[in-house]
């Protein structure tokens, strides 16, 4: 059985087709409207880059409120994936799921960049496809990805092994605290990342690299909880 | 100073809004009355040179519009030619000059806002942008706020609606100090039999607005700032820009998309400039129909707005659709579902009238032809003034006197590094990287990894899976300095410069869209400009097959100053079978003990320093000709050219422009591998084409010279060898080889010493030069 992926599209997402296609080659992949709360039974929700509501009031702030995103949050309450790509990440942040926050980049300027990005934890369902250590070539692309987190929170994610993805030196454009490209939460089913791997997956356009994440999602899936007919 | 800047109301209303009193006599005569306000503000909107292309219709007309590719010509919303597997390409380019002039954040977003509308009008999806712009000298203050605000601008258009922008040019000369231009082109693919017309139809059918609100933005900007010259006193017309919102275009194009898709449809305009005036009567002329208008069903962003207001408004994201009346519930139930305004605002009618009502009261009655067809066509009156009207090009700024002082010497050295890090050849990092090249998932070429952009289209299945499909090149190039110097070679010269950079991808050309922007074409010398470089881009395209599928026209672009150089934009769409083919601009190692690649350059270039970048920077007056080319032969190079990237044979391509061979050779090392070069042939073929000529300046020219039909190329011996023979009548010289960390050039004579330099040097110099003079001009100026 393949993994199922459900893409929330909010007006205004950008990468959600891309991110459905990325997903197609690991899995079966929909698409799922922002005012339905039905999640139709995925096994994994991938929120997709682009700037849902427009980014008004603040980048992230107005999706956890969707419909969707209230299934998306009881889905990950029982144990199901979740990934955020960019601004999936903002709005998981925003919506409590994952820890910090996203400040504009330190050159204040929307930045589009091909990026190393080390692999700092392989022990997830989202990287476990990946060597320790190994380098992906992934690209970034947003004004509005400096990691932040006070510094209580900093120990306590980088203690419990939550930083999943690094940028290589010289790579951190946006200013992220201890280089941090991607954290997951301390039960390890919801993860988010700024670059985006939904990009690299096909070397004709630059890099197969991403490709290792939606490998990683699509044989973790039956082992999560809250998979399948369970949620 | 002109009127146009500030309306003198003491004058007759129809001059105030642009009228001759020739064209207001002409109104009263097809309505046979005087107009009212609300229709004196329609005929000046319509009959301004922005919608009526006035003065420039006579001389466009003879731009050939017919090829084997072609779907859509000129007068649709946007171009479209096919590129197999069933699918179409639409695209156009269009200007936002001077609303980014103004306002540079708003005028460029607004322009790509608007561009992007043009293509779901005929009803493909966006799939990319490229853009084309001009600024003063980066030294300027006034130059580095418009360039960074207008790129901004475009940045957060598209990147925020989700197209790609792919390729684009900058280029910062002093004639545009005080009018940049700012030129936007945009792509669609759609499923050949998705593609929709405009015409309005079906007399009884329902006109829906559907998108954002009206407001009072953008009222008169066509007549005012598009069709007028720019001076003093313009922030005063910073209301006539509009303000862009691209989350609502966002909507927008999903709904329209959907709307088409489900086949709900009759026709569908966008709304640009001159906003429901111009889209609301050009549809009821396509169709041969009329149109009763209820301007009090239109959704208002703002309070008592009049009739005339709400006709002339150019607020964005709106579309104007027709709808038979049985479909009009699934069609309003689409645009809900993307909480999008809508209004059944009126009816297609017998007519051949619009007839525009107030709370059922008509307060405007104009037959369509009058509005749309009966404005006065002129015929420009040309004169080729007897000298250069414009000044010798000159280097200002903090950095002047080193670069001058570099470029003054004979260390052929310190020549090149002073070119690679000069404002018009540098990299354009600072700018390319505030756009999303990636999103949609076709690109396969981003910018500076190839002469063109490439991208890998695919289609999505019934069951949203996506199906390969054929790729496409794109370019958008321009020029002023050389369009100056000799409108007409010039002209030619930036077709084949776009042609080229589809070729060195491999990229057959099937459709071409242009931007003509130019100063006031009722002067003489505007007018021959214009006249000579539409005859160079006719012989050019007829030259290369080529059809001109739809374009725009922007004059008026002058100041106090005086006008700009005139500048030909043009973007060619070309077919491409195999992306895996395509070949790089940079050279490469190859595997272990193989050879290294060969280096060759192919065509018939003759260049001249007259008017390149290096005369720039020396300072040297610009010339009033440039050379004759034989067009036959530089199509046929790029035939061959052509034909050897999609065999494989050519792996390396880089067309040779600004600042010569030695700078297109420098910038073929940036990825690493350097290159031993010997110019010698090239010098043997210019001493033969100007015998007379002093040797020393052949290899000075050979090494810097600009011009059309060179292409630096690389693959293996073999390889080469067959190009060079299939190259026979149209020029093919052995350069050396790729290899090392150094790029070497070697010439025969002459006091210039050999360039040798390390290719991280040229790198960093070539990478970080825009960066460290912007800081260095903003340290000095603060």
């Amino acid at each position: 059985m393949a993994t199922r992926f459900g893409i929330p599209q909010f007006p205004g997402s950008c990468d959600e087709v891309d991110t459905l296609l990325a997903a197609n080659r690991v899995g079966d992949a929909e698409l799922l409207w922002h005012k339905d709360k039905d999640l139709k039974g995925v096994d994994v929700v991938i929120v997709p880059g682009g700037f849902s509501y427009g980014d008004y009031l603040r980048v992230g702030a107005i999706p956890p409120f969707s419909p969707v995103m209230q299934a998306v949050a009881e889905h990950a309450k029982a144990g199901g994936l979740v990934l955020g790509i960019c601004n999936g990440f903002q709005v998981l942040t925003e919506a409590g799921l994952l820890p910090g926050a996203l400040l504009p980049n330190v050159n204040l300027a929307f930045t589009c960049r091909q990026v190393d990005l080390t692999v700092e934890n392989t022990e997830t369902p989202f990287t476990h496809e990946c060597t320790p250590g190994e380098t992906l070539s992934i690209p970034a692309k947003h004004t509005t990805g400096r990691y932040f987190a006070p510094p209580e929170i900093l120990d306590d994610i980088e203690s419990n092994g939550q930083v999943l993805l690094r940028y290589a030196e010289g790579h951190n454009f946006n200013g992220s605290l201890n280089d941090i490209a991607g954290v997951c939460n301390a039960a390890r089913n919801v993860f988010g990342l700024m670059p985006h791997p939904e990009h690299a997956v096909d070397p004709l356009t630059g890099s197969d690299d991403g490709l290792k994440l939606f490998h990683s999602l699509a044989s973790a899936a039956p082992m999560a909880l809250g998979s399948g007919d369970m949620t | 100073m002109t009127t146009a800047s500030q309306p003198d109301l003491a004058q007759p209303p129809h001059r105030a809004l642009g009228l001759t009193d020739d064209e207001f006599e002409l109104i009263v005569e097809k309505l046979g009355r005087e107009p009212n306000a609300t229709e004196l503000a329609m005929f000046s909107l319509m009959w301004s040179e922005h919608c009526s292309y006035k003065h420039s219709k006579r001389i466009l007309g003879q731009l050939p519009t017919e090829g084997p590719h072609l779907l859509m010509g000129p007068g649709e919303n946007a171009g479209a030619v096919t590129v197999g597997d069933g699918l179409a390409i639409a695209f156009k380019v269009e200007s936002h000059n001077h609303p980014s002039a103004v306002e540079p954040f708003q005028g460029a977003a607004t322009g790509v806002g608007g561009i992007l509308r043009d293509i779901f009008a005929v009803g493909a999806r966006p799939i990319a942008v490229l853009d084309s712009l001009r600024f003063g000298e980066l030294s300027s203050a006034r130059s580095r706020f418009l360039a960074d605000r207008a790129v901004a601008g475009i940045g957060h258009y598209g990147n925020s609606i989700g197209v790609p922008t792919i390729g684009g040019e900058i280029y910062f000369e002093g004639p545009y100090e005080q009018n940049c231009l700012v030129n936007a082109m945009a792509l669609g693919l759609a499923p050949v039999d998705q593609l929709i017309k405009s015409a309005a139809a079906g007399v009884g059918n329902h006109l829906v607005l559907f998108g954002a609100s009206t407001g009072r933005d953008g009222i008169g900007g066509a007549s005012v700032l598009a069709s007028a010259e720019l001076g003093d006193g313009d922030d005063d017309k910073r209301p006539t820009v509009q303000v862009g919102d691209p989350f609502e275009e966002s909507k927008l194009v999903e709904c329209c998309l959907e709307l088409l898709g489900s086949e709900l449809l009759a026709s569908l305009q966008d709304l640009g400039a001159a906003g429901l005036t111009s889209a609301s009567s050009e549809m009821a002329s396509k169709g041969e129909v009329g149109l009763d208008i209820h301007v009090d069903r239109v959704p208002l962003r703002e309070h008592g707005m009049e009739p005339f207001e709400i006709m002339v408004s150019e607020s964005q994201e709106r579309m104007l659709c027709v709808v038979t009346p049985e479909r009009l519930d699934a069609v309003l139930a689409v645009c809900d579902k993307w909480d999008l305004h809508h209004a059944v605002i009126g009816e297609v009618t017998d007519t051949r009238h619009m007839k525009i009502y107030s709370d059922g009261e008509l307060v405007g009655d104009m037959p369509v032809p009058a509005l749309v067809d009966d404005c006065p066509v002129y015929t420009l009156q040309p004169e080729q003034p007897t000298e250069q009207i414009y000044p010798s090009p000159k280097v200002i700024g903090p950095a002047a006197d080193a670069m001058q002082a570099a470029v003054n010497t004979d260390d052929a050295n310190a020549r090149l590094l002073a070119l690679l890090a000069s404002d018009n050849i540098a990299s354009r990092r600072r700018y390319f990287e505030r756009y999303d090249c990636i999103v949609g998932s076709r690109t396969t070429k981003r910018p500076e990894e190839a002469e063109a952009a490439v991208l890998h289209l695919w289609k999505q299945d019934d069951d949203g899976a996506p199906i390969d499909g054929p790729s496409i090149a794109v370019s958008i190039d321009g020029s002023g300095r050389k369009v100056a110097a000799d409108p007409y070679r010039g002209t030619i010269g930036v077709v084949l410069e776009c042609a080229a950079n589809i070729a060195c991808v491999g990229g057959e050309p099937l459709g071409l869209t242009n931007c003509l922007n130019f100063g006031n074409p009722e002067k003489p010398h505007i007018a021959w400009q214009l006249t000579e470089s539409v005859k160079g881009m006719r012989d050019a395209c007829r030259a290369l097959d080529l059809p001109v599928v739809g374009g725009n026209v922007s004059l008026y672009n002058q100041s106090a100053d005086g006008p700009i150089y005139p500048t030909p934009v043009v973007g060619i769409v070309g077919g491409l079978p195999d992306p895996s083919t395509v070949a790089v601009n940079k050279f490469f190692a190859r595997d272990g003990n193989d050879e290294p690649l060969m280096i060759g350059l192919l065509g018939p270039f003759e260049p001249t320093l007259a008017a390149s970048e290096l005369a720039k920077l020396i300072g040297d007056d610009l010339p009033t000709k440039l050379p004759d080319l034989d067009l036959a032969k530089h199509a046929e190079a790029l035939t061959i050219l052509r034909d050897a990237v999609r065999r494989g044979d050519v792996q390396v391509a880089r067309d040779v422009s600004e600042g010569g061979l030695a700078t297109a050779l420098a910038e073929c090392t940036l990825g690493g591998t350097g290159a031993e070069i010997d110019v010698a042939p090239l010098v043997e073929r210019m001493r033969r084409a100007y015998p007379g000529a002093d040797p020393e300046q052949h290899v000075e020219t050979a090494l810097f010279g600009e011009g059309p039909g060179g292409i630096v190329v690389a693959g293996t011996r073999e390889s080469l060898l067959q190009l060079s023979n299939e190259a026979k009548n149209v020029g093919f010289l052995a350069l050396g080889s790729a290899h090392g960390e150094r790029l070497t050039i070697s010439a025969p004579v002459g006091t210039l010493d050999e360039v040798s330099l390390d290719v991280g040097n040229i790198q960093r110099i070539h990478g970080s030069a825009i960066e460290s003079r912007v800081a260095l001009a903003e340290r000095v100026s603060s």
